[in-house]
């Protein structure tokens, strides 16, 4: 551990750490362009310029190491003049449109020129232009303010792997560029907005909307995949303007997925904001009295094996929890919380987790991918398995589909039954495993779906001992859901209770007519068709599947108008909360529900949200380990029982447009036509 | 030129080396270590502009392609070099010098002599597709200015008379002896050597 003295100040820090990095555990900022901590470094950009004694000149201080015995300064005559030089140079063809400027008060230039910048320029000569790029739906480009940090060219190619950004040309006709017109075609491209330093790449749903000191900031959590990615939601009045990733280093680090940051406009648009009845087959509004009374007109005197309820991606474990309540107190064992039919086992929580956690990804050093695009249902994860693999020394095999994951693979197969080959030890991808420190397996949503999925548990169990997946201080079994709902749910119980019916079983019954009412909380991507005569219920906020086939329709609030928990897919709780105000007359999903039980006559025993909690906290303990992860018993699970070689059918099969907040938003239906319809063939406009 | 590819230039579709210039790729590629053949790409993008004349988008493909490496990392070196020709040139590509010690001796006039003789400005190609002109950096024969390089040669000496000259010699599709065109020999002094004189003729050369 190198000693150094900076600003006088002697510590002690780490071998290997940058002179940039060893200032600031001084506590001393050090301002900058070109560095960013998760980016390989460039020492482009000069403005961390520092003092070394002895050194002829200053130092560039993102790119040097420490040593032992180095006295930096930051702070002195030199230090400010260089920086000032610096910064004169960046401004002289930086354009002076900061009023126009979407970048303008969260700008890294703006806030340093105030602290490094002459008061005018001494610059007479023409300022050079840039020609805009045309990037796609997401990020908007003036060029022209571009400092050429060389920042976005380093995430595209390092953290987002789409290596098609450039700089080309050189000196004054240096340009950041595709070369040839291209969109950035990546689940990751927001995150150029956030790292540029400047305003050349800005939002483009977000252009001219609002200036940062006008926002409401609110700290929550992302629900529109499993991953529970931080976010800061960003609000004015009754809107969600922007949402931005917050720095969790255990889950999304700092990045976020586009459709996590600009699926926000389909929160403004197909709301439920009051109840709906149908009345001659056609929804219309109605009160929420007349909306209850509905309900209990068909509930009162059904027996509970005749009604179910099944819960979608979104809902939130304290509204799940209290819709198992009151079915519990209706007598109905018909409760699912999955509604892709997937056959995670509810009795063993190893078998809904990804048990390596996320940050474990970073230790694996082989990893079998099953029924699975990480690269749709998790974008943030797969930008992790991307950040292992470019340390190098990873295998990594995929039986599926095969797609550009942004990092090479081995693919073993398409079908199923390549799996249970590996089981066996007869695949050579067995040994790798075996052979492995940390070998992980993630199985995919797409693997447990269908007829077959409790085999498929049950094989992927069985490699897991074959393979020696789980260790002393490792599990490598990883399941990734795609729903935010999905593992507080299965904490909760919100599955068939004794011989009660899952949602394939429920729907069989509502197309026999052996059930005759269906509670659907935000639940919208089962077959509506199947639901038959069933006197169907749609509690949620956005008008789709769901709602267009209901008799009664209730109002609830998404996720950026509520505080709920979710569990994310490595099992961490984290609570989402409230940026604005219900729509008109919605309310929270727990409030409704507790309304509704005690209409029906069944008052469910808790009166405040918080009340609520605590009753869950104590049938689902898990739950109230806020932020952390109670590591899952490692038990047995799945059918024993061979799988076929079918092919496999992921969960996905557009990543901009999986849910009611995102098929009403305006720019992931750009985004489908700019990113998906080239590759499919189709678009939203056929 | 730089920030795009020119549109206006037809770019061909294809471009794939001859089987003697593939094999001559193939032994540049052989001299660096297995993962590191990227650090071929000057020189096989050099190879494409011999083929071509130019270095056509097809061309950078094909070599990103040959050394595994992302197309845009391969723009990013054609466009930096300033000797990759990104757009067709004239069969004899004109490199008028401009630098100081060229510009004092006369490096406008050559600029005007071929632009006026030859009807094309800066970046252009004569119609016969047989000229092109442009002005670069000191092209480090300074002794001998003003210096034009025409394709791989350096005709030193000039003055606008002998440039037309030399100009009509290749539109007639003579090639002209590059080098000093003033008679002196490489960069001795102008009216021949002032010192050293015996050690500088080789015993048995004949005397002044
Ligand atoms: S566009 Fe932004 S991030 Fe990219 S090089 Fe320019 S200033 Fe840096
Ligand atoms: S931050 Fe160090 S050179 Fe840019
Ligand atoms: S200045 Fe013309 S060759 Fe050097």
């Amino acid at each position: 551990m190198p000693k150094m003295t900076i600003d006088g100040i002697e510590i002690e820090v780490p071998a290997g750490i940058t002179v940039l990095q060893a200032c600031e555990m001084a506590g001393k900022e050090i301002p900058r362009f070109c560095y960013h901590e998760r980016l390989s470094v460039a020492g482009n950009c000069r403005m961390c310029l520092v003092e070394q004694e002895k050194a002829p000149k200053p130092i560039a201080s993102c790119a040097m190491p420490v040593a032992e015995g180095m006295v930096i300064k930051t702070d002195s005559p030199v230090v400010k003049k260089a920086r000032q030089g610096v910064m004169e140079f960046l401004l002289i063809n930086h354009p002076l449109d900061c009023p126009i400027c979407d970048q303008g008060g969260e700008c890294d230039l703006q806030d340093q020129a105030m602290a490094y910048g002459y008061h005018s320029s001494r610059y007479r000569e023409e300022k050079r232009a840039v020609p805009d790029k045309e990037f796609g739906p997401i990020v908007k480009t003036i060029m022209t303010r571009c400092i050429q940090c060389t920042r976005c060219i380093r995430f595209a190619t390092e953290v987002a792997g789409v290596e098609i950004l450039g700089a080309t040309g050189r000196g004054e006709h240096m340009e950041v560029t595709t070369y040839v017109e291209k969109t950035i075609n990546s689940e990751l491209s927001g995150n150029l907005v956030d790292i540029c330093p400047v305003g050349a790449l800005t939002s483009k749903p977000y252009a001219f909307i609002a200036r940062p000191w006008e926002l409401r900031k609110t700290q929550s959590i992302d629900v529109m995949d499993a991953v529970g990615s931080a976010i800061r939601i960003d609000s004015r009045g009754r809107e969600v303007l922007r949402i931005l990733p917050r720095v969790n280093d255990d889950v999304n680090e700092e990045w976020l997925a586009d459709k996590s940051r600009y699926a926000v406009d389909g929160l403004r648009r197909q709301r439920l904001d009051r109840p709906y009845l149908r009345v001659d087959g056609k929804l219309t509004p109605a009160t929420w009295p007349a909306a209850l009374e509905a309900i209990a007109n068909r509930v009162t005197g059904l027996p509970g094996n005749r009604m179910a309820a099944i819960a979608g991606d979104f809902a939130d474990a304290e509204s799940m929890f209290a819709l198992k309540g009151l079915m519990t107190e209706l007598g109905s064992p018909n409760l699912d919380c999955r509604q892709d039919g997937a056959a995670l086992d509810p009795n063993a929580r190893a078998s809904w987790l990804f048990n390596s956690t996320i940050a474990g990804i970073e230790k694996g050093d082989a990893i079998l991918i099953v029924g699975s695009n990480p690269r749709w249902e998790a974008p943030v994860l797969n930008a992790r398995i991307r950040k292992r693999y470019l340390k190098g020394g990873l295998k990594i095999g995929v039986i599926g589909p095969k797609l550009d994951l942004t990092y090479p693979y081995q693919h073993l197969g398409q079908t199923a039954d390549v799996l249970g080959q590996v089981a066996s030890g007869a695949h050579a991808f067995a040994d790798v495993l075996k052979n492995a420190k940390s070998p992980m397996l993630i199985l995919g949503q797409g693997a447990l779906r269908g007829p077959e999925g409790a085999a498929m548990l049950g094989t992927a169990r069985k490699l897991a001992d074959t393979c020696n997946l789980v260790r002393e201080d490792w599990n490598g079994f990883s399941v990734l859901q795609t729903a935010a709902a999905r593992v507080g749910g299965m904490e909760i119980g919100f599955v068939p209770q004794p011989n009660g019916r899952n949602v394939a079983g429920i729907l069989e019954g509502t197309a026999k007519g052996e059930i005759d009412f269906v509670y659907l909380l935000g639940a919208d991507e089962i077959d509506m068709t199947r639901l038959g005569k069933a006197f169907v219920v749609y509690q949620g906020h956005h008008g789709d599947a769901g709602a267009h086939r209901a008799d009664v329709v209730l109002p609830g609030v998404a996720y950026t108008e509520k505080s709920g928990i979710y569990m994310n897919t490595e099992g961490r709780a984290q609570i989402a909360e409230p940026a604005i105000e219900p729509l008109g007359e919605a309310k929270e999903d727990w409030a409704i529900l507790r309304a509704l039980s005690e209409k029906l006559g069944h008052t469910l025993p808790y009166d405040t949200l918080e009340q609520l909690r605590r009753a869950l906290f104590k049938a689902a303990p898990n739950l109230q380990q806020l932020g952390a992860i109670v590591p899952a018993k490692w038990e047995t699970f799945g059918r024993t029982g061979a799988v076929t070689a079918r092919a496999f059918h992921l969960p996905i099969a557009n990543y901009y447009m999986t849910d009611p907040i995102s098929r009403a938003s305006e720019t992931m239906a750009r985004c489908t036509d700019a990113f998906v319809a080239p590759m499919t063939g189709t678009g939203t406009h056929g | 030129m730089s920030g795009g590819d020119n549109k206006d230039v037809l770019q061909p579709a294809n471009f794939a080396f001859t089987p003697e210039n593939r094999a001559e790729a193939d032994r540049i590629i052989a001299k660096y270590p297995t993962d590191r053949q990227a650090s071929a790409v000057l020189p096989l993008l050099y190879l494409a502009q011999r083929q071509v004349g130019w270095v056509p988008r097809a061309a950078m493909d094909h070599v990103a392609e040959i050394l595994d490496m992302a197309p845009i990392r391969v723009y990013e070196v054609a466009t930096f070099y300033t000797m990759f020709h990104l757009e067709p040139v004239g069969k004899y590509h004109l490199q008028v010098c401009r630098t100081t010690p060229c510009w004092l001796r006369g490096a406008d006039q050559m600029t005007e002599t071929c632009k006026k003789k030859l009807g094309i400005g800066l970046k252009e190609v004569t119609k016969d597709g047989l000229f092109s002109l442009i002005e670069v950096e000191c092209l480090g024969a300074c002794a001998n200015a003003p210096v034009v390089q025409i394709n791989d040669d350096f005709y030193e000496d000039l003055d606008p008379k002998r440039l037309e000259w030399i100009l009509d010699e290749l539109a007639a599709g003579r090639v002209p002896p590059f080098g000093s065109q003033s008679g002196r020999k490489g960069a001795e002094p102008a009216g021949g050597p002032t010192t050293l004189k015996e050690i500088a003729r080789p015993t048995g050369a004949p005397a002044e």
